[in-house]
């Protein structure tokens, strides 16, 4: 058995330099296949957030025209001229009206702009999301399998569904506002100092209060929000264990200190989320007011200045104060956002920088050359490559000198004292000599642990050995290509699994290329085609959550099935303990009894009928083969297989 | 839907009163943040006056209330920027203080009532009987305390404010634009309901999509899962090129409807931009002309600055209800999934005089059928009569219904027919607890808790001597694993008892059983994962150090049966035979059948 898998992966933050490692790899890839998008989103986010200013400037811009032509018409009308302060006014609306036709002409192309950047960049960020992806499973596909012994199934899976996830947040949302964000601070920066320096100098003191407090209030409640966080995994942790034992529970009328030890968990969490939330609710208020409080300080400003006079120099009129007023909020919501989206960003690159990393995992290497080919029989016997089906195989061995050899495939496999361990250092499999002629049946048997599973692990080189060596019809297996390999190699795992699908694909699943017929031969041999029948579509019954739906010896039927079709000349077994009830048993029996016909066949075995069957059993300790023979020697021999038989030890 | 909720916030509870005062704050704080940009005018109007750009003389005037609130002003004396700016201070500040308030109470209500509803659907949990559980499975029972109260916490938490603000920010800030200029106070009444119209429709026609994409999106990660899980079957059949062509084309899928949906949603912010501008447009080119029209006389300049701010105000407040109904939509699903369960009636229950001693091991059960739910009957007239202290073996295939009939006797299901009776009574007579203290089952899928293994070993008996812990390890075969670890007793059992090994756990579960010390011991397939030999080094110790206790052994292997007093063959919800070892040798087929093809064979795997 595989070392034990490890404890969950810490998720801890990202130094600074991993993060703008981590960064440029994304935008490596942004530029490697949305170039134009970037570029392209990037100028309608710069239009349309310039554009964005442009009303709060009109709006400055008519009240001070108003003022004007108020303050001229009023004097005409003063002085009698009634005609000329009519006048007065229709020049002044329609200077408006031009005015208000203009701008609404620019923001009809910043609203465009606007769209455009948006679909751009979902182009970019889904399109991208998408690329991440598709690579990080495609190489998890090419991952040797120790890769997967030593993380568990929910460590792979969080990079899926958290990692992933919040990238996809990150890229598709958060990046973009931040770019957005960024702009319209610059393009609302420069329109204030254009407007009026002084009042800008104003703004920009008056909003570091507000960016000091959102940071303090922030930092402090990300403090309570993990401790928040941390009481609703020790709650829903707490529940999720319980519910899972409600029937113990219940047997052992343990009811009222389970909700004694829940009331606990579950007030502490109150307690916390509370706090958290307490504290996270303080920001929107006071930062709203603050900006409120800034109107009324800007405002003042601009009037003390008009007042004293300072209104030439500063270019500063009552519309200048109407545009701040709109500005300054401009200018200040943009700053709450980069902190919110900056942090999103920074979790994502952490999620980011564990999904290149299995990215970056070396792949299984395949330095195998030798590859498996369909043959004819030649004059004297020897295999000669064909392309159409055979039914016979030959393996196509290529040497330096540029001649070519073929072998017939036949299933001979020897073992020429192997050694092997998952960990260096620590000897799984010691001097392990053994082998299998053409048909042979070889039974392993030992208590759980031994290395049984180990040993057929290493023949279709799921794991490569440290020491010694292995060969499939005289050839070393290092030299086999491992998809051609294990093509020849069956296999009918204990803990079967199936995939969602029909049964037909299932089954399908050792042969692509089956027919429908052949399909339902499989099934037959494996004894599996009259529950199939039973099932609410038969061979087209859809199975749910991998099967989960079919009992455990069913499950065992299919996956025979699926080894049978693919009808290779050798097979691996691992008989299924005795889990199975006694009516699916036989059936499996039966069914394995026969697609071990005529193969050379390794089997952990746990069934007397098969042992007894076999040509030779080796019973396997610690790594060793420890005694070898057929069943009656072994017998004989009164050793430990003698007291795995009979169930008795031996004093 | 609106009925689903109410019947959640009845768990508020001690925590209506926190809603109340949230209510009342958050109504404050409207109040007095919508009576800044009204305040705005005033300022802005002073500072023409001081600057000399508009005349005293021509201020307009306003209705009685707000016109003896000007008057009283001006009357003061003080340079009236200074006072103007300090009365929107002093409202900013209340505003703050206010928001503080709301956001206070509304953050321990959210968390009470997410407490309480954990509170109501755990105890509810603990009186359902195995029926309830299985109605709803163990995951689902999970899901629909955590995830489910979450997601309805964080709605709650968003709504309670919301469902004040939103609306009465509507509300105030076109009152106030009525009172500063009623004719364009007209463009909210048009653009307000547009807006809310569109947000809504928008959300009803997206958020569909989006649930789809995202279920798409659940079934991507669950066929990576499967990958993962069978990555030694993808890779003994050298399927990794197709897994990658399956992966890839649903993850296309993905990536196509994820852009559809979000060209649809691109056109929200440009749409939300432009109905902004365009009130600001529509109020700047109005409200011109009727300033200079009346001169002055129905609004004035200062007057614009205000509603230009409203504005904002008001789509903000349009934003935010499409927002709560969003939520509400995503939240809805959850909140009735919880509801479902606090509806449930839990379906066994104490009698009334309940018998709380139970005479001894015997038990009967008479013309006994049962059935799951509504489902076709499991157990078929059963009638067995077993005497205190024996020894009773039970066998047959999965779905034979061995587990079911085991069941009834600690009453853990109700039959539909016939009656259990345990030392002579109806075990519906007695006091569920002392029931269930007598019977003591080591169920089939059992489980171990984190904790020491002393801890998990007391739930058997919270106040055990070592002595007697010991003792019942020593029973099970579990002492001396127990002691060769380097903690002994006190070693920690991770959660789901994942650092022992099948077997050992099996005989850790028996111990525990054991240290009730039942009148009825049912070991419910209990030693699958225990090599034979300990297997039976267990029944012996069992019938040995025990020997009064009724004890029931269900397996799948003969050897664990075939020494009981009595076995019994059952198929199909039927016991077809019983009888001992040698009778059932002679008459049953079936069982000769088991024999044959078992013993000698033993289990050469489970050796340790």
């Amino acid at each position: 058995m595989p070392p034990s898998r490890g404890k969950a992966m810490a998720r801890k933050p990202l130094s600074a330099k991993e993060s703008k490692g981590t960064l440029k790899r994304l935008f490596s890839y942004i530029f490697k296949y949305y170039k134009f998008e970037f570029w392209m989103g990037i100028t309608c986010i710069l239009v349309s957030t310039i554009t964005g200013v442009i009303p709060a400037l009109l709006t400055g811009q008519i009240v001070d025209q108003l003022d004007t032509a108020l303050k001229t018409m009023n004097e005409y009308i003063k002085a009698g001229n009634q005609i000329a302060a009519t006048n007065t006014m229709n020049e002044a609306l329609a200077y408006i009206g031009i005015e208000i036709l203009i701008v609404v002409g620019i923001i009809l192309v910043g609203l465009t702009c606007n769209y455009f950047y948006q679909i751009l960049m979902s182009k970019l960020g889904q399109g991208t999301m998408k690329k991440i992806r598709d690579d990080l499973f495609n190489h998890m596909q090419d991952l040797p399998l120790s890769y997967f012994d030593t993380r568990t199934r929910g460590d792979l899976m969080s990079i899926y569904t958290n990692d992933v996830d919040t990238l996809r947040e990150a890229i598709s949302r958060s990046l973009p506002m931040l770019v957005q964000s960024s702009f319209t601070m610059i393009v609302v920066l420069v329109s204030m100092f254009i407007r009026s320096w002084a009042l800008a100098i104003a703004v920009i003191v008056l909003v570091i209060p507000t960016v000091l407090i959102s940071k303090t209030v922030s930092g402090k409640s990300g403090k309570y929000f993990i401790s928040r966080q941390a009481a609703m995994a020790k709650t829903n942790g707490y529940v999720e264990e319980m519910i899972n034992g409600q029937k113990v529970i219940k047997v052992f009328n343990y009811e009222k200190r389970a909700k004694a030890g829940f009331d606990k968990v579950n007030d502490e969490l109150c307690y916390h989320a509370t706090k958290a939330s307490r504290y996270a609710s303080l920001l929107m208020p006071i930062v709203n007011q603050l900006g409120n409080l800034q109107y009324v300080i800007i405002a003042i400003i601009g009037a003390g200045i008009i007042v004293s006079g300072g209104a030439s120099w500063t270019n500063i009129t009552v519309g200048t104060i109407v545009t701040f007023l709109s500005l300054s909020k401009q200018f200040t919501q943009p700053i709450g956002n980069l902190a919110q989206q900056a942090s999103s960003v920074f979790m994502a690159m952490a999620g980011s920088a564990r999904i290149f990393a299995l990215i970056d995992t070396p792949a299984e290497k395949d330095e195998g050359y030798v590859e498996l080919c369909n043959a004819i029989e030649g004059k004297d016997g020897e295999p000669i490559e064909c392309q159409e089906t055979t039914g016979k195989w030959a393996w196509k061995h290529p040497h330096g000198d540029g001649t070519i050899t073929y072998t017939w495939l036949k299933g001979d496999i020897t073992f020429t004292d192997v050694d092997f361990s998952y960990v260096p250092g620590k000897p799984i499999l010691k001097n392990i000599s053994l082998y299998a002629k053409p048909g042979q049946k070889v039974a392993f048997v030992g208590p759980t642990g031994a290395g049984k599973t180990t040993i057929t692990n290493l023949i279709n080189r799921f794991y490569d050995i440290e020491d010694g060596k292995i060969r499939y019809d005289g050839i070393n297996i290092n030299k086999i290509k491992k998809k051609d390999l294990r093509r020849s190699l069956g296999m009918v795992l204990q803990d079967t699994v199936l995939f969602t699908g029909t049964v037909k694909e299932n089954i399908r699943y050792g042969r692509l290329d089956a027919t429908d017929e052949e399909v339902e031969a499989a099934a037959k041999l494996a004894n599996a085609d009259s529950f199939i029948r039973q099932l609410p579509n038969g061979y087209d019954t859809v199975l749910d959550k991998a099967g989960m739906n079919l009992s455990q010896g069913q499950r065992q039927l299919l996956s025979i099935a699926r080894a049978a079709i693919a009808n290779p000349p050798a097979m691996i077994l691992d008989e299924a303990t005795s889990s199975i009830d006694s009516r699916t048993e036989k059936l499996v029996q039966e069914g394995m009894d026969a697609i071990m016909k005529g193969r050379t066949v390794f089997v952990i075995a746990h069934r007397l009928s098969t042992v007894k069957d076999s040509d030779v059993i080796m019973v396997i300790d610690d790594g060793e083969i420890i005694e070898r023979g057929n069943h009656d020697e072994l017998i004989a021999k009164k050793g430990k297989y003698y007291q795995l038989y009979t169930g008795n030890s031996i004093k | 839907m609106i009925a689903t909720f109410k019947y959640l916030l009845k768990s508020l509870r001690e925590y209506k009163k926190d809603v109340a005062l949230t209510w009342l704050f958050v109504l404050l704080e409207t109040f007095c943040e919508i009576l800044v940009p009204f305040l705005m005018q005033f300022l802005v109007q002073s500072i023409q006056i001081v600057s000399g750009v508009a005349d005293a003389s021509s201020l307009r005037t306003f209705g009685p209330l707000v016109q003896w609130f000007v008057d009283a002003i001006n009357q003061t004396g003080v340079a009236s920027p200074f006072i103007y700016g300090g009365i929107m201070a002093v409202m900013a500040a209340l505003a703050a203080m206010c928001g503080i308030a709301a956001g206070y109470w509304s953050s321990s209500a959210s968390a009470g009532l997410g407490k309480n509803l954990r509170h109501d659907m755990y105890y509810q949990v603990q009186r359902f009987s195995f029926n309830n559980i299985d109605k709803f499975s163990t995951s689902s029972i999970v899901t629909r305390t955590t995830t489910d109260v979450q997601n309805v916490q964080f709605a709650f938490q968003m709504a309670i404010r919301g469902v004040i603000r939103a609306p009465f920010t509507l509300i105030f800030a076109i009152i106030m634009s009525f009172i500063t200029s009623w004719k364009l106070a007209f463009v909210f009444v048009a653009v307000v309901p547009v807006l809310i119209v569109l947000l809504i429709l928008l959300a009803t026609v997206v958020h569909p999509i989006f649930e789809r994409i995202f279920r798409k999106y659940d079934d991507l990660n669950e066929a990576v899962q499967e990958n993962i899980t069978g990555i030694r079957v993808v890779k003994a059949f050298g399927r990794q090129e197709e897994e990658k062509e399956k992966f890839n084309a649903v993850s296309d899928f993905l990536y196509k409807n994820f852009l559809k949906t979000e060209k649809i949603m691109a056109f929200q912010s440009p749409g939300f931009s432009l109905l902004i501008y365009g009130s600001i447009i529509a109020i700047a080119w109005f409200g011109s002309n009727i300033i200079l029209k009346s001169n002055s006389a129905e609004m004035n300049t200062s007057g614009l600055t205000t509603l230009f701010s409203y504005v904002m105000q008001v789509m903000m407040a349009c934003m935010f209800i499409s927002m709560i109904y969003v939520m509400t939509i995503i939240s809805r699903n959850s909140a009735e999934r919880i509801v479902e369960l606090l509806k449930e009636t839990p379906e066994i229950n104490q009698p009334e005089n309940a018998l709380k001693e139970v005479k001894d091991g015997s038990i009967d059960f008479e013309n006994v059928s049962f059935a799951y739910g509504n489902g076709g009957k499991v157990l078929q007239n059963i009638n067995l009569h077993i005497k205190s202290g024996q020894t009773v073996g039970i066998i047959g295939s999965t779905g034979s219904s061995k587990t079911t009939l085991m069941s009834l006797i600690p009453r853990l299901y109700d039959v539909n027919e016939g009656t259990v009776k345990v030392g002579g009574v109806d075990v519906r007579e007695y006091d569920i607890e002392s029931l269930r203290e007598a019977v003591s089952m080591v169920l089939q899928k059992n489980t171990l808790f984190t904790g020491t293994i002393e801890w998990n070993l007391r739930w058997g008996d919270e106040n055990a001597s070592m002595d007697e812990i010991k003792q019942a390890c020593q029973i099970a075969q579990a002492d001396g694993f127990i002691s060769s670890f380097k903690d002994g007793y006190q070693t920690m059992i991770d959660e789901g008892g994942t650092n022992v090994s099948g077997g050992q756990k099996q005989r850790i579960c028996i111990a525990r059983a054991l240290l009730k010390k039942p009148k009825i011991l049912i070991l419910d397939d209990s030693t699958s994962a225990v090599d034979t030999h300990t297997d039976s080094l267990i029944r012996q110790g069992i019938k040995e150090v025990i020997p009064g206790t009724t004890t029931f052994i269900v397996a799948q292997r003969i050897l664990s049966v075939k020494d009981c007093d009595l076995i019994l063959v059952m198929d199909k919800g039927i016991i077809t035979e019983m009888g001992n070892n040698e009778e059932l040798m002679e008459k049953s087929e079936v069982y000769r059948d088991l024999y044959i093809s078992q013993i000698g064979g033993g289990d050469f795997d489970a050796a340790e």
